[in-house]
């Protein structure tokens, strides 16, 4: 990381307005993530909150209609996503997908090296490479036998989810987006996810959490809690926001913001 | 000035030269001959309606195309031969240019299995091939290229395996089709006797060598005693502008084995037929298939199973890609006969389509006259999933990658089944490397 992006703004959205299929599903998104923070997104199902971390690593189906997305000084959304990758943006996925036949050893190799590549680093040598998958697999305890297998096939879907946070942990980036990891994990599991993802964290990266509950917010303090109601954040605060949320539930708020 | 013959004028020259010319033992020449009356009666199957087994098929082209018997092998060394083909040092190699037995570039002896040429077998009108030539089972009239096959049959390879003998090195049988200005047909023919106990693994591929017109029309019989194995391996690499069609004929005793593995990856115009008859209790087939079709190519796999006997085990697993404008044709029956009880069957092909402009027909059936029996069958067809490639690129690999990550995994497990090494090694290699850049349309 160069001096000049610390303590200054990792990402910055600006009056983002977002539309699929001709139906606007973000309205003038306003963030700005710096160096060093968690921030989370919460909100009621179809709120906007995994269209917003989609848009951000690249999903293709979308519309942009207006606004902008500054990313370490750059037009994000001007960047194929498997740029926006390779310069540090991570997305795990709320629904991984199976990569049948795909070996999972080969898939995150490609990967890591398409990023060493990118920074102008030679590729990992297979014994190098196992190291680094060894120690990142301990993160979140992913056997062996898994990244022996096809990548996600057959997993269950706890183990997709440390899949993603393994891969996170592998491609250690400046900017993680986490969409709905928490979901469908049960307490053990929703642990050993939270435990990999603090692992992860440090003052050299910076983490958005899109989440619909506060549970995992138990384990990874967010500085910063951001409210999307019908694709419009309307309200930030600090983390006591979503122990309030999670007392009085996603209508009280709607109510204050449409009273 | 060059004289434009009529529909099949080039066979009947060709075969009046080949018949005078050849002094034979009487078996060889009541085969051809027969062949020949035979494909009188029939001509090519270029019917375009009421022809079942060529229906997604049209072979108009083969049929137009006024092939020329070839003569004599072209010119090649042995080192633009490991160029080309696959090769192995280990493998027990039998090299045919233009379908005719070039000992020169051929290797050794293999320990537990006696190989021979065929036109060598004739000259000294060798026992075996003599009581089991021509004796191969098929389920259908048999059509005009087999006809074709026996009236020009000349050279191939004779395998034979003795009892409880096991052939330690793979043999390997290569056509090479070398360039020649006029359009050619060459018939090659192989007959495989495995005796009781017996075990061996044969490779045959066919590979062309420049982008001249020919037909190969190769005929390949088995028979297997009981207990007999077989691991057979089809390789088709033929010219882009070639026609192929290959026949394998099968016929398996108590608890035998048979295992097919093809991979057709290039060819104008090709079709394999397999027919194996399960004519013995607890024998078994393993058929596995992969194709990539890119271009105009056409490719049709053509595949009859037959169990006669109980306790039959047979295993269909095709999968294809297909790109361009190209087509691809599966069609695989399972028939179960009266009696042939606890049957244990099933097929399954599957099919990446990475072009809208190519098309497959896959046509799996099932023909059941016993009880007591399990059989399924099933095709897909997909394409490429827009989530899937998002999903691989979020991961830093650009859409060229993506696409060669998910086409090798669909293919993969039909490469990674083959057990020999050094042809996995060479087939990751052939196919790896004519993976098209998918131009995605998201």
């Amino acid at each position: 990381m160069t001096e000049d992006i610390k303590n200054k703004p990792i990402l910055e959205v600006r009056d983002l307005h977002v539309s699929i299929e001709d139906t606007e599903i973000l309205k003038g998104v306003n963030l700005t993530v710096n160096i060093g923070e968690v921030h989370a997104i919460m909100g009621p199902n179809g709120s906007g909150k995994s269209t917003l971390a989609n848009v951000l690593a690249g999903r293709p189906e979308y519309k942009i209609t207006s606004g902008e997305v500054v990313y370490k000084g750059m037009d994000l959304l001007a960047m194929l996503p498997e740029i926006r990758a390779r310069e540090g943006l991570f997305l795990a996925f709320q629904y991984p997908v199976e990569l049948p036949g795909v070996r999972s050893w080969q898939f995150l190799k490609a990967s890591v090296d398409a990023m060493r590549k990118h920074r102008g680093e030679d590729a990992l040598s297979v014994r190098e490479f196992d190291k680094l998958l060894d120690e990142k697999r301990a993160y979140v305890g992913m056997d062996t036998d898994l990244v022996r297998r096809s990548v996600n096939e057959g997993f269950s879907g706890g183990e997709k989810k440390r899949n993603e946070i393994m891969q996170l942990a592998l491609l250690d980036p400046i900017l993680a987006l986490l969409d709905e990891t928490d979901s469908g994990l049960d307490i053990d599991a929703l642990r050993i996810v939270s435990e990999g993802i603090n692992k992860v964290r440090s003052d050299k990266n910076a983490f958005v959490l899109v989440t619909h509950y506060q549970r995992i917010l138990n384990y990874i303090t967010p500085d910063y809690v951001h409210v999307l109601l019908s694709g419009s954040i309307v309200r930030s605060g600090g983390s006591e926001l979503a122990l309030e949320l999670e007392e009085k539930g996603y209508e009280w708020l709607r109510e204050q913001v449409t009273a | 000035m060059t004289q434009t013959l009529t529909r099949y004028q080039q066979y009947e020259i060709d075969y009046k030269a080949f018949s005078e010319s050849n002094a034979q033992p009487e078996w060889v020449q009541s085969l051809r001959q027969s062949g020949w009356a035979r494909f009188q009666e029939l001509g090519l199957p270029t019917a375009r309606r009421g022809n079942e087994p060529w229906k997604y098929t049209n072979i108009a082209p083969i049929a137009e195309a006024s092939l020329k018997l070839a003569q004599m092998p072209g010119r090649i060394t042995l080192d633009e031969v490991k160029a080309v083909a696959p090769w192995d040092d280990g493998w027990t190699n039998m090299v045919f240019v233009d379908g005719i037995y070039v000992s020169d570039l051929s290797s050794g002896a293999s320990s537990g299995v006696a190989v021979t040429s065929l036109a060598e077998a004739i000259a000294t009108n060798d026992e075996l091939v003599r009581a089991k030539l021509g004796q191969a089972p098929h389920m259908e009239e048999d059509d005009g290229f087999v006809s074709l096959n026996n009236a020009f049959l000349r050279d191939g390879a004779v395998l034979h395996i003795r009892e409880g003998k096991t052939a330690e090195r793979p043999v390997h049988l290569l056509f090479i089709s070398t360039a020649t200005e006029q359009a050619t047909v060459s018939y090659p023919r192989i007959l495989v006797v495995g005796e009781a106990n017996s075990k061996a693994t044969i490779i045959e591929s066919y590979v062309g060598l420049s982008d001249s017109v020919y037909l190969t029309n190769a005929m390949t019989e088995i028979t297997l005693a009981p207990g007999a194995e077989l691991e057979h391996y089809r390789l088709l690499i033929e010219s882009e502008n070639a026609f192929h069609v290959g026949y394998a004929r099968v016929e398996q005793a108590a608890d035998s084995v048979y295992k097919s593995k093809v991979f057709e990856r290039n060819v104008g115009l090709g079709r394999f037929d397999i027919y194996t008859r399960l004519n013995g209790e607890y024998s078994s087939c393993e058929m596995k298939g992969l194709y990539y079709t890119s271009g105009s190519q056409h490719m049709d796999n053509y595949i009859n199973i037959n169990h006669e006997k109980p306790h039959g085990i047979s295993r269909l697993y095709y999968k294809g890609i297909l790109d361009g404008r190209s087509r691809a044709v599966f069609g695989g029956t399972v028939y179960v006969q009266p009696g042939a009880i606890k049957t244990d069957s099933h097929q399954e092909d599957k099919n990446l389509v990475l072009s809208p402009n190519a098309e497959v027909d896959s046509k799996p059936a099932l023909f059941i006259w016993a009880d007591d029996v399990v059989c399924g069958h099933g095709a897909t067809a997909g394409n490429i999933d827009e989530d899937t490639v998002f999903y691989i690129r979020t991961r830093g690999l650009d859409l060229e990658a993506a696409s060669r990550l998910l086409i090798y995994g669909f293919a993969g497990e039909i490469i990674e089944a083959v057990e020999e090494k050094g042809l996995r090694n060479y087939l990751e290699q052939l196919f790896l490397e004519s993976l098209p850049s998918y131009k995605f349309e998201f």
